[in-house]
């Protein structure tokens, strides 16, 4: 065997020894009843659940409670499933936040609330009004 | 409404879209044409190519004059521009939307083509068709044209007009509305850092195309070797260009955001990390080719790869493919099929023709010794190019995930919650083993070391390097085992290059480019190490108290409560926080929100006295300014022993349209660290203050009193006859008390008004003194005694809630930064050099 050969082998050792390094942490999107079992298995992950924010028959944002501070904020989401879940968050309300379409939360659930430590939006349109402010007419 | 100006502009898309298709025909038949009619195509392609850059010139233009004239007629214009906006953060708003980026990306590289043309007498003709293909398909981005019959949009244009792309109902009201002002740049983006940063990162992404242009060509015109030497020079510049881009970026972040770092590990960022490694390990390749002959097909591949990672981190972040996982991906504009072909075509073109010529590639079957110095580079490159392994997969999730779908698995794999600490885990030990390997690596170079003189050869630096370390590490106190390692391994980095840096230049100061790269870099490891791994939190509040008990514990242990002139001790220093300012725009200096009244124009103020900012005079008394309402400075001042050390102003942007307040810090330098000091929690003016119930006193003229604990004279009262600007009646009777109140520092002037309106009707203007929390109402005049009643409420002070973090030896990042770039042009000018001397 020539060393070329060896060199390759390591190399190749290498990105899979990666790969499974990396798999092995990723952390995965799922539903809060999934959420839930694995917190209560003693799972302390950090995991990702998509939803909606939940909203009234006109479509205006309902459940978002901000604390007397504005320092935090608590609001309700919808995941894949249809179940509404309160979320927690120790920061204040992320920017676009109610213009937001779907809201990724990153944490885990304390004691039957899902604090969240991460929060990410996708906005329609980031960084773009939505309508025209015609009061400027 | 401008319907010219757009019309033109979009004239100028399609233009420059025909024409690079042109160029790339003209430029394919000079080559498969006869001897004869070679000089004719030649030219042809040339006026195409030309052509091209004028049209790109042109749309550049045409969207330029629609922003700076706020034709808000226009979407782009409307949705990134505003009338407010200083006139160099419009140039920012060029590249705001992913239109202008893509517009920036195709003129960058219309330049280097032009360049390329008068240069590149034999490569012109295969390195222009890939060029112009490439021009075309980004041309095709922002071409905004629906084919017929089969319906298919075909890119997203610039010159799109708001009631085109906006489905508002005023618009079928009113067909020609044109909104009276923009909605603005993100307040964010407005910072000189977002003007200069996108042209350099995309200066970087042109660049890269180059050296792939030359590879392709040369596998296509069977120049298997012939192409390194051209591309090694350029390949450089790009690799500098592009580190340097990334680099401003990670220094915006720094500087603007609040997250207390310059690398987040976010998708986007990873997404330019990863190629710019590849580029990196793909240089080393090329000089071990030019050296022994050897990894021409490793320089193929990696050269390739890196053109390639560039169009797949345009995917990633341009598709709306991220829009789960990152924070700041473009907006999806429906491009993604486009982008995909984009990343397709040139994925597969390069790799058939790889595949197609790989026999012919020749390489050499000399066995590399483990003591040579190619061996090490090239275990240096194979570092690289898994250290960008392990940050694309995580990257790539979103991607894995979709592919999966197709298959019918449901993966759903997301990066971990922490990405910083994630990431860091894996790269600290690349960065480990990359020092060592590069370490080693120059001494191979520059000295023949075989079995026997390794030890004496390496001996002196080791030992060195071990001083040294003992020393940062006894100084820096350092435990933590993997920083530990890192600390040694950049320290071993720095040692060795400075010897080889020290024999190099006594030799040939050409030659001593990478000696000064890799010093650089050593410097950067030792720099992200302390400013990263030993960052510390100084405004820990040591009052005892909570700062609120809404508040997390994590929030209350690492904030300061400042009241306004009530000095606290923090990391050495006394603080005190000296009240809200604004900045004149225009002018150097702040002026405090005490000394300015407000028109009915809120970008207008008009300052009450003479303004002084460091002993000098920047305002005078009623001088009419311009400012940003959105912005509050909160000036602190550190004092050690005594006298002030250093003066503060960290920023607050109010913004409802971004739903809040957005905090950007400001930094104290030193030397050795950087006292890093954010605002985590302004006052909010909108809520009415909870003043305390009135208390009445009846004050003679000149008599002391006190108000909230403060020494107050009335000074005097005086008629007036027009209260803001409104002349008052003959039957009117107004007076002004003229009350003086001493604070910690500064005296302060409280006017109350007292008002009688047709006899009558008896109003009150109260007065307020922000600083000091107290409001002045003039209740009642007693021409009897002499006496005036004054009305005192009282509130908590002004406040402000920081976090400070201290970042030791950050600069020694930014140094090795700018070292890293000297290493670059130094090795740039040496290759240049050789290239000319070819050709």
């Amino acid at each position: 065997m020539k060393k070329s050969h060896i060199f390759a082998l390591v190399v190749i050792a290498a990105a899979i020894g990666i790969i499974i390094a990396n798999t092995g942490d990723a952390s995965t999107y799922v539903s809060f009843d999934q959420a839930y079992q694995m917190a209560s298995t003693g799972n302390n992950t950090q995991i990702h659940v998509v939803g909606d924010l939940k909203k009234d028959a006109n479509g205006n944002i309902v459940g978002i409670e901000k604390s007397a501070d504005k320092l935090s904020f608590s609001f309700i989401l919808i995941d894949e499933n249809q179940k509404e879940q309160k979320v927690y968050y120790n920061e204040p309300m992320p920017p676009d936040f109610t213009r937001s379409e779907k809201v990724v939360v990153i944490g885990g659930y304390q004691n039957n609330s899902f604090v969240a430590s991460k929060i990410l939006l996708k906005c329609p349109s980031k960084y773009q009004e939505e309508k025209i402010n015609t009061s400027s007419l | 409404m401008h319907y010219f100006i757009g019309d033109l502009g979009h004239f100028f898309i399609i233009l420059s879209f025909v024409t690079s298709l042109v160029s790339a025909f003209a430029y394919w038949k000079t080559i498969n044409t006869n001897e004869t009619a070679r000089e004719a195509w030649r030219k042809n392609a040339r006026v195409a190519f030309y052509a091209h850059s004028f049209a790109v010139l042109g749309v550049v233009v045409s969207l330029f004059v629609i922003i700076y004239q706020h034709y808000f007629e226009y979407h782009y214009a409307y949705s990134h521009s505003s009338r407010h906006l200083p006139a160099q953060y419009m140039v920012s708003c060029f590249w705001e939307g992913q239109e202008g980026s893509f517009l920036l990306w195709i003129f960058w590289q219309a330049v280097i083509g032009i360049f390329l043309i008068h240069t590149q007498k034999k490569w012109e003709a295969p390195v222009m068709v890939v060029f112009s293909l490439v021009q075309a398909f980004l041309a095709s981005m922002i071409l905004g044209v629906v084919i017929p019959l089969i319906d298919l949009k075909l890119g997203s244009s610039p010159f799109i007009l708001l009631r085109d792309a906006i489905d508002d109902p005023i618009f079928s009201i009113q067909p020609d509305f044109i909104p009276k002002d923009g909605s603005g740049l993100n307040p964010l983006l407005q910072n000189y850092w977002m003007v200069i940063h996108p042209p350099t990162l995309f200066l970087g992404f042109a660049l890269t195309l180059v050296p792939f242009a030359f590879c392709v060509a040369g596998l296509w015109q069977k120049q298997y070797t012939e192409w390194i030497k051209p591309a090694l020079p350029w390949t450089l510049i790009g690799a500098g260009i592009l580190g340097l881009g990334i680099l401003m970026g990670g220094y915006w972040a720094y500087e603007t955001l609040n997250f207390g770092g310059y690398w987040n590990w976010d998708p986007v960022e990873n997404a330019v990390y990863v190629p710019w490694l590849v580029m990196i390990a793909s240089i080393h390749t090329m000089i071990i080719y030019k050296n022994n002959q050897t990894a021409l097909k490793t320089s193929i591949i990696l050269t390739i790869a890196t053109f390639v990672l560039i169009l797949y981190s345009t995917f990633l972040t341009r598709s709306g493919i991220l829009g789960d996982a990152s924070v700041h991906s473009f907006t999806d504009l429906g491009l993604s099929g486009q982008l995909l072909i984009y990343l397709l075509f040139f994925t597969g073109t390069a790799i058939a023709l790889s595949i197609w010529r790989w026999k012919k590639i020749p390489s050499s079957e000399k066995e590399t010794s483990v003591y040579s110095r190619e061996f090490w580079i090239f275990v240096g490159a194979t570092l690289l190019c898994l250290s960008g392994f392990q940050v694309i997969i995580p990257t790539s999730y979103p991607v894995i995930n979709e592919i999966g779908s197709w298959f019918g698995l449901d993966l759903r794999l997301a990066t971990p919650g922490n990405q910083i600490e994630y990431y860091s885990r894996f790269q600290v030990w690349f960065g480990v083993l990359i020092a060592l390997a590069s370490g080693t690596a120059q001494f191979f170079w520059w000295r023949k070391i075989d079995k026997n003189n390794l030890v004496k050869e390496l001996l002196y630096p080791a030992l060195i390097s071990l001083v040294v370390f003992a020393l940062v590490i006894s100084l820096g106190k350092i435990y933590k085992p993997a920083y530990l390692v890192l600390t040694l391994a950049g320290v071993y980095l720095i040692v060795s290059n400075l010897k080889v840096l020290f024999t190099v230049t006594k030799v040939n100061k050409a030659l001593s480019g990478g000696a000064i790269a890799h010093l650089g870099v050593g410097l950067m490891l030792i720099g992200i190490m302390f400013s990263a791994g030993y960052a510390k939190v100084v405004s820990l509040n040591n009052t005892g108290m909570l700062i609120s008990k809404d508040l997390p514990t994590e929030f209350n242990r690492d904030n300061l409560l400042l009241f306004v002139h009530e000095p606290r001790q923090m990391a050495g220093y006394e603080i005190e926080y000296l009240g809200e300012r604004v900045k004149p725009n225009g002018i150097k200096g702040y002026v405090s929100k005490n000394d300015i009244d407000l028109t009915l124009d809120p970008y207008k103020v008009i300052a009450v006295k003479d303004i002084y900012f460091e002993k000098k005079k920047i305002l005078s008394a009623r001088d009419t300014f311009e400012i940003n309402p959105e912005n509050t400075f909160y000036e602190v001042e550190l004092r050690k022993d005594g006298k002030v050390a250093a003066v503060l102003f960290p920023r607050v942007q109010i913004n409802p349209a971004m739903g809040g307040f957005v905090a950007s810090p400001d930094i104290e330098r030193h030397a050795g660290r950087d006292l890093y000091t954010h605002v985590s929690l302004p006052m909010n003016r909108e809520e009415e203050p909870e003043w305390s119930e009135l208390t009445e006193e009846r004050i003679q003229l000149n008599q002391q009193f006190f108000v909230n604990d403060y020494v107050a004279t009335l000074d005097e009262v005086v008629r007036i006859h027009e209260i803001e600007g409104f002349k008052l009646d003959e039957a009117d009777v107004a007076v002004k008390a003229k009350i003086k109140v001493k604070g910690e520092r500064d005296e302060y002037m409280a006017e109350p008004i007292f008002l009688i309106r047709n006899k009558s009707q008896v109003g009150r203007i109260p007065s307020e003194i922000n600083d000091l929390g107290v409001k002045l109402t003039l209740l009642n005049i007693h021409p009897d005694t002499g006496e005036f009643s004054l009305g005192i409420n009282t509130r908590q002070k002004d406040w402000v809630i920081i976090k400070a973090i201290e970042m030791p030896l950050i600069n020694v990042l930014w140094l090795g930064t700018g070292v890293l770039m000297i290493g670059f042009t130094v090795a740039m000018v040496r290759r240049f050099e050789d290239f000319k001397k070819e050709s």
